[in-house]
């Protein structure tokens, strides 16, 4: 992250007369209205997890202790949900980045039309996550009808039921569409911003190619990497629409992530203290996460 | 050596256009059914010339307009509000910045990092008690709180670009932070508004985990109005491509348009 330059924190205001709009009055009400509609809500998350409380059973609702999280984190069912999430996220993670950092220096040359299909390479992260998931299910994974299949038979193969028979790997290849561009846009933003002299000393010095990535072109691109990282990781944890708009958590639980999870629990089945546990368990971990990666980031962007 | 050289720049753009469109080519394909008729969209070997026809949107536009005014409404308003509360303190954090102001930015980026499936269960339920759900100022008010951390940051960090000697210069003529604010900062960062409301219509049009949650007939957005055809008319693959294509184009354009200042936001403000 940036940090903010402050040369001029010793320049004080001008004391005046009468009401006067300070900084903290410009600050609060922003902070009052986060404070209200996150952190409020949160540790009611927190304080329903200890209880039995479903909104079909109305009357009961008697404390139960860690019981909701016992229950969570022993249930295989659950352990499945959980691995779901983290592979889901992983997976789609390491594809975006590999995809993206290979766009990305693909689109670092002159070429022509190179303005253009970068603009139009960012399309698909545009693109709403229900939508994706609707035209993906329909159009290129159905396994009558679709694209995929299509391509398949014609060239002599049997035609497959994606969502059936591969179904994380499906929502994972959808999802790496949706995320790819953003991992190519911050990256490309990263290599732009690499001086041409330091490339030009390295070739000077005799560099081969493979040399001039490792020791040049990787050292200056960390940061932007991290950044893809962090956020991906925090924006991948929380994927919902799209397995919404595609399997449903389906078939069985193959792609029930902790979102989805929460969602049936919570809405489908109105089990409120199941929920609320499994949301403090997303809470912890996407932000005993990013607490990691802020502080590998701030680490490597101080030692630069 | 020098062919040689030319020869796999060919090559690398060639690779490049082919990676290019096989990304683009669920956009391309579902565009191109959105023209179709249903018995063309459904086609096996799949159909890549015919006469366009647009009866699709004709017949998507009925359930279209209420969830688009939704949408709008969501959209614009929650970008408002969260302009109303952030553009202050933004200001306040870039001109006046105190020891704990690096603390409250940071604290406010961690609210966006705050999955919604852990506060979604009690908002739920005080929505409820207030007659909130299923309206559209429920749903703008957790608009502004998605949004919000995004205005603070992108616009913190368009504000401290302003060369401070200006604020300087002004306190010399005795100008009040009011003063300051509306007559120096907001014209100043104009650009950076610009390109953060951008962004902010963009991540409200495509939410779909509050919409879903929050409203049912009255106010649901154009994500859960597409959402339905999934189970409703799944089966009609050009008209919902045609519906697909009314929701999606406008944040295409946006996007676009914006494509500069997306890296800035999207990394909130790491990357420029």
């Amino acid at each position: 992250m940036t940090a903010a330059a402050t040369p001029h924190a010793s320049v004080a205001p001008a004391p005046k007369r009468g009401f006067r709009l300070t900084p903290a009055a410009l600050i609060w009400p922003a902070l009052l209205y986060l404070i209200l509609t996150t952190q409020v809500p949160f540790f009611m998350t927190v304080y329903y997890s200890f209880f039995r409380y479903n909104l079909a059973i109305p009357g009961a609702r008697p404390f139960i202790g860690l019981d909701n999280y016992k229950n969570l984190l022993t249930d295989p069912q659950n352990l499945t949900i959980l691995w779901n999430t983290v592979v889901l996220a992983g997976g789609t993670l390491i594809l975006t980045l590999i995809i993206g950092a290979a766009l990305a220096l693909l689109l670092n040359r002159d070429f022509p039309g190179r303005a253009l299909l970068r603009t139009l390479l960012i399309s698909s992260f545009l693109v709403m996550p229900v939508v994706t998931a609707v035209v993906w299910k329909n159009m290129l994974l159905n396994p009558a009808f679709g694209f995929f299949s299509w391509v398949l038979t014609s060239l002599g193969l049997p035609p497959v039921d994606f969502l059936a028979q591969h179904p994380m790997a499906s929502v994972i290849a959808m999802i790496t569409w949706e995320w790819t561009p953003f991992a190519m846009l911050i990256l490309l933003t990263g290599l732009q911003s690499l001086p041409d002299d330091q490339l030009e000393a390295a070739r000077l010095d005799g560099a081969s190619p493979w040399q001039e990535f490792r020791y040049v072109v990787l050292p200056h691109w960390t940061q932007a990497i991290q950044v893809v990282v962090l956020m991906e990781t925090i924006a991948l944890l929380q994927v919902y629409g799209e397995i919404y708009g595609s399997t449903s958590g389906g078939p069985g639980l193959a792609t029930t992530n902790l979102p989805y999870f929460i969602y049936q629990k919570a809405f489908a089945e109105y089990n409120i203290g199941l929920a609320s546990a499994a949301g403090v368990i997303t809470v912890v971990l996407t932000n005993v996460l990013a607490a990691y990666m802020l502080r590998l980031l701030t680490r490597t962007s101080r030692s630069e | 050596m020098k062919a040689q050289i030319r020869l796999r720049n060919a090559l690398l753009t060639l690779v490049t256009y082919l990676i290019a469109a096989a990304f683009l080519f669920p956009l391309v394909w579902m565009f191109m059914a959105a023209f179709k008729t249903e018995a063309q969209a459904f086609a096996t070997p799949p159909v890549f010339i015919f006469t366009p026809t647009l009866e699709n949107f004709e017949k998507a536009m009925g359930t279209y307009f209420p969830a688009l005014r939704n949408s709008l409404a969501a959209a614009v308003g929650s970008t408002i509000l969260a302009f109303i509360l952030g553009l202050p303190a933004a200001f306040a954090l870039a001109v006046y910045p105190t020891r704990r102001a690096q603390g409250v930015l940071t604290w406010m980026l961690s609210t966006k990092f705050m999955p919604a499936v852990g506060v979604i269960v009690p908002l739920f339920l005080i929505y409820r008690n207030l007659d909130l759900l299923d309206t559209l100022p429920g749903l703008i008010l957790m608009y502004t709180t998605m949004n919000l951390p995004l205005v603070v940051w992108m616009m913190h960090s368009y504000m401290t670009e302003i060369p401070y000697a200006i604020y300087e210069a002004a306190k010399v003529d005795g100008a009040t932070v009011a003063q300051e604010f509306f007559g120096i900062a907001l014209p100043l960062s104009t650009p950076g508004m610009a390109a953060t409301a951008l962004l902010c219509l963009i991540f409200a049009w495509n939410e779909v985990f509050f919409a879903l949650n929050l409203t049912s007939a009255n106010a649901a957005p154009l994500s859960v109005f597409i959402g339905e055809f999934k189970t409703s008319q799944g089966l009609f693959w050009a008209q919902l491509s045609a519906a697909a294509t009314l929701v999606v184009l406008p944040v295409l354009i946006f996007g676009w348009v914006a494509q500069r200042q997306l890296v800035r936001g999207l990394s909130f403000g790491a990357v420029k």
